[in-house]
């Protein structure tokens, strides 16, 4: 299995109890992050945007992992975000066609830089669904729901099965038929 | 020149980089453009880039993600392993890992069974080359080191 550079964190926190305010309502937020520090860092930021509570005035109360329940089944995810482009900020939904949700968080992300140059810092993710095949918007999902598909894989690349026996020069040009 | 062999559900690929190279897998569900859901008889069902993969000729007769009871029937109806091992790509890496996993005496074994097969096969390629070799062997007898030096043979 790949290993991920993100991971799906659930972070429950709330404002610090005060005199005036006994039993303060606890957030939970699910969001992604390379680790725990940062998942945390990262609730506080929104906790801060959506309710008048900072981390220091405030505690997480609880931090968990969130894993892929079926890592074997191919899903459809669509995901919407709001990133940060050199002139504004704009929303946007993309789907992906993957077997776990943070690979296509992760497939997102390095999309989203790469087509936009839009980094890490600048996306935050609104929400992210699992999407039946028949409401997929995409074409390029789409053209992957075929219980038949079939197509050839065009050209071959030669390649060395190990990084060790890679060398610079070659005495025959490589055949690319499959 | 057109392609002979496809990605489809059922198509027995090799893999041909990373830990699980030189493994048969099953082609079981396409995810996108690049990668394959991919599952064998002994090995958790995950995911694989093409360029991991190399197809065989081999294609079994499943259904989209099949459960792993019904792929090995499937495996075993279409005789994946047979086909495999007799077929020529097949062959090749047996011997492949069998002259691999070679100890010195194995090698000795085989050098002498080389110089056998060669000196058995003397008295068929004598015919051949005796009446040419023959010729230029009495031709080099009857010269001198110094019109050998000058002569073109060697050039």
């Amino acid at each position: 299995m790949v290993t991920f550079k993100f991971h799906q964190y659930q972070v429950v926190g709330r404002a610090l109890p005060s005199e005036s305010d006994e039993h303060p309502r606890i957030y939970r937020m699910k969001l992604w992050a390379t680790n725990e520090v940062r998942a945390k860092s990262k609730f506080w930021y929104f906790l801060r945007k959506l309710k008048k509570v900072k981390k220091s005035n405030g505690q997480v109360l609880a931090i968990n992992e969130i894993f892929e329940k079926n890592p074997t089944k191919i899903k459809n995810y669509g995901i919407w975000l709001r990133y940060q482009s050199r002139t504004g900020y704009h929303n946007m939904y993309k789907e992906y066609r993957d077997t776990t949700l943070n690979g296509s968080v992760e497939q997102m992300y390095t999309e989203m830089a790469s087509r936009h140059r839009v980094r890490y810092p600048c996306i935050q993710i609104i929400k992210t669904a699992t999407i039946p095949a028949k409401l997929c918007k995409r074409e390029s999902t789409k053209q992957m729901h075929n219980s038949k598909i079939k197509f050839p894989l065009v050209v071959r690349k030669v390649r060395p099965p190990t990084r060790k026996l890679k060398t610079t020069y070659k005495a025959s040009r490589p055949n690319l038929f499959m | 020149m057109p392609f002979k062999r496809y990605v489809e559900i059922g198509r027995v690929a090799l893999v041909n980089y990373g830990k699980e190279y030189g493994r048969l897998v099953v082609i079981v569900d396409v995810i996108d453009q690049n990668r394959a859901l991919v599952d064998a008889p002994d090995m958790v069902r995950c995911q694989m880039n093409f360029k991991r993969l190399s197809l065989t000729d081999i294609k079994i007769d499943i259904k989209r993600v099949p459960k792993k009871k019904t792929l090995i029937e499937a495996m075993n109806a279409a005789d994946v392993k047979n086909k495999w091992e007799n077929s020529s790509w097949g062959r090749k890496l047996i011997v492949q890992k069998r002259r691999a996993s070679l100890n010195d005496f194995d090698r000795f074994k085989i050098m002498l069974a080389k110089i056998k097969v060669c000196y058995d096969a003397i008295p068929v390629c004598c015919c051949l080359i005796f009446p040419i070799s023959l010729l230029n062997f009495l031709w080099i007898q009857t010269r001198t080191p110094l019109e050998m030096a000058q002569s073109n043979i060697f050039v």
